[in-house]
């Protein structure tokens, strides 16, 4: 559903992408993981247009998507910092991002799950971190669209709202999503992702299931094995050409 | 792009920005208008306040508010959206309401108490013109200098260095050019210095339309002199339009290469 091939991207001097071929499959839930500054924002927004790449090409639906926007109106987007026009009340901010979609969005089930009902008059700046985090849950998972893009989903949420959240996203999979998120919490991606994808220094290292780097490495847990890749396990080398052959 | 403007034009006069700025006007020009035996001296006045706290404001309010809802612009960016209809709804709305507000403050106290003869509404349409003209050239300007810098210190620091470089700097060196060169003819010079800065352009507008040579200043006696009243009013007002046109395609241009 979702291919980036040969990826490179550059902030100043510092190459983040580097060559990067990856291939996200339709239906599934995938983790990317890596250490901080090994590219997992990056190829995020580069998907959603946020940032620009230097060389290389995005397919979505097999079509590129660099310099459009109408392809957008097929992702739901939830950022990792949670931040509103601070004079608008919640219900209007609800308003606002549908208006600006123009999409139906259905909020009486999420506004249940995480108990956001006696937040909807208050105005935004008002709401603590936890509450904002459950508002971009809210305004991400109104939308019934065919892929979502998740950073950090878990953030400053409470142990409740995060097995909801699990709950959640695990629904919106049996309906057919695709869904592509980035975490920390090892814990959250061994309950959800049917596929992890490391990255190392903008270039991928992994991709494939649990079990497969489990075996792999040698380890008996998700965290143990991630710290072998990261320790130089010789079992891991870069991965070229996991793109599929459209031709 | 509509959508953009209406929400952001929204937010900002739900913020008390927008009444303190109206009220501010409110009370200055009430002050003025009721101190002073003669209502263009009054609006001498109120033209001082608008060319120094229009480009002021406008810089610094577009570049707070970008740094405030920059992680909202990368939600923004992220929807089914074109990115200069995002950063073309966001600059009129908030250019569009900082204008409204001024607008709506000096327009009140005329309107109230009755300085309502062909003259002083000519006038306070003059007055309305150039601020609306200096709050879209100095948001323009914000935008670039936010857009540029990473850094808010940085960008909160180039904002400030902006409006004192136009409103007090700029005349420092141009007298210092004109006495240097007093003994070689600088008229043209003069003229010529003058379009590059917005803030003289907008005394040189008000000052030709209020017709008073005493308080005309250097170029704006130059521009009687060259181009004579109406003329130079088309001049000042052309140039002053390009004054927002060419920061804003600027900083649309910059805006379409950024990564966010």
């Amino acid at each position: 559903m979702i291919d980036f091939i040969d990826l490179n991207k550059s902030f100043g001097k510092n190459q983040v992408l580097k060559g990067l071929n990856l291939s996200i499959r339709e239906g599934k839930i995938s983790a990317v993981l890596g250490p901080n500054g090994s590219g997992k924002s990056t190829i995020l927004k580069c998907l959603l247009g946020l940032v620009l790449p230097d060389s290389g090409q995005i397919l979505f639906n097999r079509k590129s998507v660099i310099g459009k926007w109408q392809y957008r109106e097929h992702i739901d987007y939830l950022p990792q910092i949670a931040r509103f026009p601070e004079n608008l009340a919640l219900a209007e901010l609800i308003k606002m991002v549908t208006d600006i979609r123009q999409q139906q969005g259905s909020i009486n089930t999420l506004v249940d799950l995480f108990e956001l009902a006696p937040f909807m008059k208050k105005k935004v700046r008002h709401l603590s971190g936890g509450t904002r985090q459950k508002v971009n849950i809210l305004l991400t998972f109104m939308f019934d669209n065919p892929c979502l893009i998740l950073d950090e989903p878990s953030s400053g949420l409470d142990p409740v709202a995060i097995i909801r959240l699990k709950d959640l996203i695990r629904q919106q999979k049996d309906s057919g999503k695709t869904i592509l998120f980035t975490s920390h919490i090892m814990s959250l991606v061994e309950d959800l992702a049917d596929e992890i994808i490391f990255l190392l220094e903008g270039r991928l290292y992994f991709q494939g299931s649990k079990t497969e780097i489990l075996e792999q490495s040698g380890q008996p847990t998700l965290e143990m094995a991630i710290a072998s890749i990261l320790s130089g396990n010789p079992a891991f080398s870069i991965k070229k050409n996991r793109v599929t052959d459209y031709s | 792009m509509i959508k953009i403007l209406k929400y952001t034009g929204y937010d900002m006069l739900r913020s008390w920005w927008g009444y303190s700025y109206f009220l501010f006007y409110f009370i200055s020009a009430t002050a003025l208008l009721n101190l002073s035996a003669d209502p263009s001296r009054a609006i001498t006045s109120l033209m001082n306040i608008i060319i120094t706290l229009c480009p002021l404001i406008s810089t610094l309010l577009v570049v707070m508010y970008y740094y405030n809802s920059r992680e909202f612009m990368e939600l923004l960016l992220a929807q089914p959206l074109k990115r200069s209809s995002i950063l073309k709804g966001q600059f009129i709305g908030l250019a569009g309401t900082l204008s409204l507000s001024f607008m709506t403050g000096l327009l009140f106290p005329f309107l109230i108490f009755g300085f309502l003869s062909r003259e002083n509404l000519i006038n306070l349409f003059t007055l309305i013109t150039i601020g609306t003209l200096l709050t879209f050239i100095f948001s323009a300007l914000g935008y670039l200098v936010a857009l540029r810098h990473e850094n808010r210190i940085k960008g909160f620091g180039t904002a400030i260095f902006i409006w004192l470089f136009m409103a007090v700097i700029y005349d420092g060196l141009f007298l210092f050019t004109l006495v240097l060169f007093s003994d070689y003819p600088t008229d043209k010079i003069a003229l010529g210095l003058s379009f590059f800065n917005p803030i003289d352009l907008a005394r040189i507008i008000m000052m030709l339309k209020l017709d008073i040579s005493a308080l005309m200043g250097y170029t704006g006696a130059l521009f009687n002199k060259f181009f004579g009243t109406s003329a130079g009013m088309v001049i000042s007002l052309s140039v002053s339009m390009l004054w927002v046109v060419l920061p804003t395609y600027l900083f649309l241009k910059k805006a379409a290469r950024k990564d966010f």
